[in-house]
């Protein structure tokens, strides 16, 4: 098997020169791959998965927000019919969670329970039905603790600590402060300083399917798990952790997702206690949640409060902000720390911000943990920045379109927080929207009661550090060529709708020149595919598809060699198109791909290449400096219309304009429904969405209850909600990505919320300062406005943090050098004896650790 | 997922064979029609029964009727099985009781109006945020009132249960004084839609042991040709949601257009759809204006006790009581009123 190793960076090339390329796929609205099996009902979901002697497992879930387990009696459950078999948190000891910082996760919960909905028990019967007898059976007694239900409270009340691992102490979870050149100077100097209050509510992901997974034992000690997974390979480690057996014993088959949207980006306590349950029984073992137990999952949006104090000048120029954020993270670490740097990250990446210091704290709280939503952590930030920068126009006299495009930040630049910009495509998306929505001829002149808001967003196209610290690939691809003409591409990304297995099959017929039905994808399946991190953070389209492309050229390049002999031509003049390799100069001289294939493995062996691919090194190395870093990231800019009835409240979006930075769409037609699905998953978010949870009187109870685990309660907007959409997809290759793709799984959701709260405030001249915006805010705003009272609906106040010692870091602008001039100081205290930063040069790494350790 | 518990259930083609089961299956007997009420709250465990007898099969229950009426044309009598979709499928209906119509196609969803029957939906089992969850849920909170607990937490002093009536035909069939039938072995009772229910989130029908609701009769005189209807329903969505509030008016005017009889009837507000005498004191005797409309208005939100067990805030449904009252009385009379039309689907 011929394979190289990997490369350290994106094939060089310049897709600018592509420009105007035309391919047969690439750009092209093809049917996706996996499209008809997904409506005629073929696609294996987890669920539909059967095995012989398969068995079923439910959890047993607290029914307590914080206590102490004392006793788990199965003596009636035992009794139940069918029942075959039980475990308890003393059978997976070890803990787990997605982070090395945070691994505070048990498949079973060994001593403590920190949630309604955490795992106590499992139980395992041979049907369903027994199963779920058996778990409603299980007793188990508790010695409750007082309970801790929101940020406030949290910094409060630093006692019963609901995890103790936390150099942060009480039940902050984590605290981050940091600043990027010189805010206080900045304040002082401008002509305008906006002090403002948000909140962002939490929210659910809400997919269509349930998480499921089916663990199936074979021999001894070895073990497949197939599951309804966003990281397979992220499942695969956190399996070989808590069960103590080697990675390579340990398959994980990541099914066709029915909706992730970061909802199945964790480990989960479910997919390892049914792995160990299937171990202990010798027998497969399914489990599917119900919609309440996906509730519980959660790992969605944290709420946020902030505090955002921006200083502008005269004409409109930014000069620079501080940022607070608030996060409630739930009961456990999950994403948390990332997600708390994440909630300042991408305040810069948009409009030139000169001065920036950022402060945030994630609290534990017993809720079900927050995570990684679409967006992660952008959003909340994200819709502050906008509904102030409206704020700001208003107050400077300015139009909101134009004081963006005033401050645009530029192709290339390196911003105040050390992040590299690509390709910039935002000010085409602005004037997309300005001109789509008729923004100059109607905002403000609509009349009372309909209004337009306008707000932009951008995001990463991939995180630029995988994870856990190591130096191998992010993503890598394998191809295998034989004599019958077939492809088959390996690679462990996963598809969770968003079209990534298109993706990668469209990449790899381009530019071998087959049809897409001649390529077999084997993905997500760490027992033979190349590792891919996973589908999070809007990455498979640029890594997966820089990996695929790698392999592509590679295969390609194998195959021109032996058709160049065999024709005895120059291989430079071969094309790869409709299933042949020919002579560009003579076309009817060439090869079908299948007899191409025949050359090339009777001169080289059996066929097969491999492609990798590693993020470019961020210029950022202060310690945080990992978070926020991309290959390039993408641009959205939003205009909505929005009716509003000031007797009730009531409003409805009227139409939504969203422009969408691409860099090149590689499927237009994938493209845009990611561009509408963000624009619907953003509109219930702004309208109605709520992770809410409530106490019941202490009097009484001391309850601490998810308000509404299910699909009716929990309202999410119908297609009845839905308005309609124009998209603009803006095209602008970037070098970084395949073909000069960047991504748009996440980004279009980002200005949505905010463009609604800007339109609701044209429409009738108040700000609401949180999402969702119900119809009594409204209604409370406009009663205040009458009473001569801030026309506002809002937080009223930030509570004290200690945020812990501030980092400096100079800016590119001062001269910085990426790193913070009080960096050693900083890690000193902290207990961190490197001096030097987050992230050297892998070779670097190498050289000093000597080893190539992956934990 | 959510499985249903094991349970005996027959399917009987006639009444009688059902007021047989009926009677040997007691004492954890269900009657179960069209099944999306009851089999998920089944699944959750807060609705239970050993043995569930289905009216489904019984085709004497099934379909809508032209019958002579009183004096005023003729009336509709519709049986309880009927599904919803066909009653929004009848142009009889939409032309003669048109609100009761648009009531009946607010209901749930297309799906669940092809399962849903108009008896099932009057005998709707009152809903709360605290009671419509799973067992493991209710467990969390030690149960409730209205179920197994000790405790309304929607008013935890409280020695009744405020679970709230969801039902949208209810309150349109009040208001339109259509009756019901209730059969049992050797008996028939005829009652009004309104004196079917109890004030009481648990105990909320007045059916006794034992009787079956067959059939629903609309008056002729509720007819459009003699009385002008109008229902409004608030609700998150314009789809699938039950109603947070549901407003049902029924006005007669004499030959000069002067209110003669008003009926005034809230959903969602009350255990059991609530009357209010007072809304249709102050339209009576008036011809349509707008003044009398807001006074009336004003009654109904006096009388409503939204409470803290549905979608919504509590203090913002009970200002939409008045507004959404004022534009489904503007609707009855034929008065401009500033209130988009909620969609429904």
């Amino acid at each position: 098997m011929a394979s190289e190793p990997a490369r350290k960076s994106a094939p060089t090339r310049d897709p600018r020169e592509r420009t105007d390329f035309d391919g047969r796929y690439v750009g092209k609205p093809f049917r996706r791959v996996d499209g008809r099996a997904k409506v005629t009902g073929q696609t294996l979901f987890a669920d539909d998965l059967s095995f012989p002697r398969m068995c079923f497992m439910r959890l047993v879930r607290s029914t307590v927000p914080h206590a102490l387990i004392k006793q788990v009696d199965f003596s009636k459950a035992s009794e139940i019919e069918g029942f075959l078999g039980s475990l308890t948190g003393a059978d997976t000891p070890e803990p787990f969670g997605i982070l090395p910082v945070s691994q505070d996760e048990h498949a079973l919960c060994p001593d403590k329970v920190r949630m309604v909905g955490d795992p106590v028990a499992a139980v395992a019967a041979v049907t369903e039905d027994a199963a779920i007898e058996a778990a409603l059976a299980v007793e188990v007694e508790y010695q409750e603790l007082a309970t801790i239900a929101s940020v406030e409270e949290a910094l409060a009340t630093p006692e019963p600590r609901i995890h103790d691992y936390p150099k942060e102490g009480g039940n902050v979870h984590k605290a981050v402060s940091m600043e990027f050149g010189q805010v206080g100077e900045a304040l002082a100097g401008a002509d305008l300083v906006l002090d403002d209050l948000f909140f962002y509510e939490g929210n659910t992901h809400l997919p269509m399917e349930q998480h499921a997974a089916v663990a199936v034992p074979e021999d001894t000690d070895r073990i497949t798990l197939y599951s309804s997974t966003q990281t397979p390979h992220y499942v695969h480690r956190a399996l070989a952790k808590v069960l103590g057996l080697p990675p390579s014993r340990i398959r994980v088959v990541a099914c066709s997702n029915g909706g992730g949207f970061g909802g199945k980006s964790d480990p989960f306590n479910h997919e390892i206690a049914a792995a160990k349950m299937a171990l202990e029984l010798g027998r497969p073992v399914k489990i599917t949640l119900t919609r309440e137990e996906v509730f519980y999952c959660h790992r969605g949006r944290h709420p946020v409060l902030m505090s955002m104090k921006t200083g502008f000048a005269q004409d409109g120029t930014i000069l620079g902000q501080h940022l607070k954020t608030a996060l409630d993270g739930g009961a456990y670490g999950s994403y948390g720390v990332a997600s708390t740097y994440y909630t300042g990250a991408l305040q810069t990446v948009t409009y030139k911000l000169p001065a920036y210091r950022f402060d945030g704290v994630r609290t534990f709280t017993n809720k079900a943990p927050c995570g990684p939503k679409r967006g992660h952590g952008t959003p909340q930030p994200r819709f502050g920045w906008e509904v102030q920068l409206d704020k700001a126009a208003e107050k400077l006299g300015l139009d909101p379109a134009e004081l963006r495009l005033k401050n645009l930040e530029e192709a290339g630049r390196t911003t105040a927080n050390w992040l590299k910009l690509g390709t910039t495509g935002l000010e085409r998306c602005l004037r997309a929207v300005v001109e789509g929505s008729g923004w100059k001829k109607r905002r403000g002149k609509l009349p009372e009661g309909r209004g337009l808001g306008l707000a932009c967003g951008s995001y990463l196209c991939g995180a630029g550090l995988p994870i856990y610290w190591n130096h191998m690939p992010q993503s890598g691809v394998q191809i295998l060529l034989d004599r019958a003409g077939s492809v088959a591409v390996y690679c462990g990304e996963a598809e969770i709708g968003q079209g990534s297995d298109s993706v990668l099959a469209a990449i790899t017929a381009e530019v071998l020149g087959v049809e897409l039905a001649d390529i077999r994808l084997c993905v997500a399946d760490t027992g033979f595919t190349p590792v891919d991190l996973g589908s999070y953070s809007s990455r498979v389209t640029l890594m997966a598809g820089n990996a695929a492309l790698e392999a592509a050229e590679r295969a390609r390049e194998l195959l021109a060699q032996a058709v160049a002999e065999h024709l005895e031509i120059d291989k430079d003049r071969l094309v790869f198109s409709d299933n042949r390799v020919f002579d560009a100069g003579e076309p009817d001289t060439g090869l079908s791909f299948r007899e191409a294939c025949i050359a090339a493995e009777a001169k080289f062996g059996t066929l097969s290449t491999v492609g990798s691919y590693i993020p470019p090194r961020s210029p950022g190395k202060y310690r945080g400096a990992g978070v926020g870093p991309s290959p390039t990231y993408s641009y959205s800019a939003s205009v909505i219309e929005v009716e509003v009835d000031v007797e009730t409240g009531l409003y409805r979006p009227i139409h939504v304009w969203i422009a969408h930075d691409i860099g090149r769409s590689l499927n237009p037609v994938l493209v845009l429904g990611q561009v509408e699905g963000s624009v619907y998953m953003g509109l219930g978010e702004a309208m109605m969405e709520e992770q809410a949870y409530r106490r019941l009187p202490a009097k009484y109870s001391s309850s601490l209850v998810h308000k509404h685990p299910s699909m009716l309660e929990y309202k999410s907007p119908t297609f009845l909600e839905m308005p309609p959409v124009t998209s603009y997809l803006i095209e602008d290759p970037d070098p970084e990505g395949p073909y000069g793709a960047k991504e748009v799984g996440q980004g279009p959701l980002l200005p949505i919320m905010p463009a609604l709260a800007n339109a609701i405030h044209d429409a009738v001249g108040v700000r609401i300062d949180q999402v969702p915006i119900h119809p009594h805010m409204i209604l409370r705003a406009l009663a205040a406005k009458k009473t001569g009272r801030p026309a506002r609906f809002g937080p009223a106040g930030f509570p004290q943090v200690d945020f812990g010692g501030t980092l400096h870091v100079p800016t590119p602008d001062q001269g910085g050098d990426g790193r913070s001039i009080d960096d050693y100081r900083h890690k000193l205290r902290s207990g961190m004896r490197s001096a030097s930063g987050t992230m050297t040069t892998r070779e670097e790494a190498l050289q000093k650790h000597g080893k190539l350790t992956t934990d | 997922m959510l499985r249903l518990p094991a349970f005996e259930f027959h399917q009987p083609s006639t009444l009688e064979e059902a007021f047989a089961l009926l009677g040997s299956a007691a004492p954890s007997v269900r009657l179960v029609a069209g099944g999306t009420d009851l089999w998920p709250n089944m699944k959750r465990r807060h609705q239970k029964a050993e043995t569930v007898v289905s009216l489904m099969k019984i085709d004497e229950l099934r379909g809508i009727q032209t019958t002579n009426g009183n004096g005023n044309g003729p009336s509709l009598s519709i049986g309880a099985i009927t599904l919803l979709d066909d009653i929004v499928r009848s142009s009889e209906v939409r032309e003669r009781f048109p609100a009761l119509s648009r009531a009946t196609a607010s209901i749930s969803s297309p799906p669940l109006r092809n399962m849903a029957t108009l008896g099932g939906n009057l005998c709707l089992d009152t809903r709360c945020t605290y009671y419509n969850q799973t067992e493991e849920w209710r467990r969390s909170i030690d149960y409730c009132l209205k179920e197994e607990g000790t405790v309304c937490w929607v008013a935890p002093g409280s020695p009744t249960c405020w679970a709230h009536s969801a039902s949208d035909t209810a309150p349109m069939l009040a208001a339109i004084e259509a009756t019901v039938v209730l059969q049992s072995p050797g008996e028939l009772r005829e009652i009004s839609v309104s004196e079917l229910f109890h004030n009481d989130g648990i105990e909320y029908l007045t059916i006794q042991p034992g009787e079956v609701l067959t059939r629903i009769d609309l008056p002729g005189s509720s007819s459009a040709k003699h009385c002008r209807t109008a229902f409004w329903k608030l609700r998150r969505r314009g789809s699938i949601d039950f109603a947070v509030l549901s407003v049902a008016v029924a006005l007669w005017l004499d030959g000069a257009g002067t209110v003669e009889k008003a009926n005034i009837v809230l959903g969602a507000v009350a255990s059991r759809p609530l009357a209010v005498p007072n809304a249709a004191r102050a339209l009576v005797g008036q011809k349509p204006n707008i003044g009398a409309v807001r006074n009336a208005a004003r009654a109904a939100r006096r009388a409503a006790t939204p409470m803290d067990n549905t979608d919504f805030k509590t203090q913002w449904r009970g200002l939409m009581v008045e507004r959404y009252a004022e534009a489904a009385m503007c609707e009855a009379m034929d008065l401009p009123h500033q209130l988009p039309s909620p969609p429904h689907v």
